[in-house]
């Protein structure tokens, strides 16, 4: 799945740290199960979950740029507008819905 | 000791030694050391590798960044080819990031204000601006950068209206951001030098903004 400046996305719900498995991970919490605003195609990069256990990260991963409402990621907290980026490899994405 | 808090005694079952402080940053100095020294002893690295990449790391500097900025401000044509490709604008100066990660420069505007943070470690574009000041690294401003953005930069004396939007740009994989600020009211027919002058580190971070005075 790709995605392009403007496509709405949600970042996976999922807590690898949680398996007991020892893992890598670069999605911070906040995000997770949150859906954003692709702004930027950043390129194609190796994967850090595998690059971190000295395994080559092949193929690479889409990079996005993802903007998400601060307000929506820490309710109660904003004053006037206020968002915030995150980069997101393509694996912790999938659709978000259209608005 | 802390203040009005002397430590000639043993609190309930546990004492206060100031180890717990300082400990860390002694375990990772001795983890550092010890990595290494491996790698050195296994001609993984050369101890001339080790000492390069320390000169290397520093003969960067924040003025480095300040040229940059300053050149944007002046030459609209240096300014596009900043946003397109910042690592391309950097070599153009001699200012050399052949060994970092991407670095992409971010543009403030009269409506949106950039503030960079890395919430999982300490990303920088360490290529252009050196090492991160303690308090970027610090957990206090990573967490509080997401969370109360506007309140952070109140405390760098950065007070923006709130017609401006704050975007938080939290580096979580393979960028480094470079925030271009805005260039000052008062500085009409000034040298590119004396631009450069007033591009304070935080500025190319976000939680200031540079001053004509």
């Amino acid at each position: 799945m790709r995605f392009a400046p403007g496509d709405r996305v949600r970042v996976r719900d999922a807590w690898p740290e949680s398996t007991g498995k020892k893992v890598h991970v670069r999605t911070p919490h906040f995000v997770r199960g949150h859906v954003g605003t692709v702004l930027r195609v950043m390129g194609e990069f190796a994967n850090p979950e595998e690059l971190a256990f000295g395994r080559q990260g092949l193929p690479k991963l889409p990079l996005y740029m993802v903007e998400f409402e601060r307000e929506a990621l820490f309710p109660g907290t904003s004053y006037g507008r206020e968002s915030l980026t995150a980069d997101i490899y393509a694996n912790w994405l999938e659709p978000g819905e259209q608005i | 000791m802390s203040e009005g808090h002397h430590h000639d005694h043993i609190h309930a079952g546990h004492d206060h030694t100031p180890h717990a402080v300082q400990e860390p940053r002694a375990e990772f100095r001795r983890l550092e050391r010890a990595v290494r020294e491996l790698l050195v002893a296994k001609g993984v690295i050369g101890q001339d590798d080790v000492r390069k990449q320390i000169e290397l790391m520093d003969s960067r500097n924040p003025a480095m960044g300040a040229r940059i900025v300053a050149r944007a401000w002046m030459d609209a044509g240096f300014k596009k080819r900043l946003l397109d490709d910042a690592k391309a604008a950097a070599d153009e100066l001699g200012i050399d990031t052949s060994n970092s990660a991407a670095v992409v420069a971010l543009e403030n505007t009269e409506k949106l204000h950039h503030m960079v943070v890395c919430t999982l470690c300490s990303c920088y574009p360490k290529a252009i601006l050196g090492i991160p000041p303690a308090w970027y690294k610090s957990s206090a401003y990573r967490a509080r950068a997401v969370i109360e953005p506007r309140k952070v930069l109140a405390e760098f004396g950065t007070v923006l209206p709130d017609d401006v939007e704050i975007r938080v740009v939290d580096s979580t994989a393979d960028m480094r951001y470079l925030v271009l600020p805005r260039r000052p009211a008062g500085t009409e027919g000034w040298s590119e030098d004396a631009l450069a002058a007033i591009v304070g580190r935080d500025s190319m971070i976000g939680t200031t903004v540079p001053k004509a005075n």
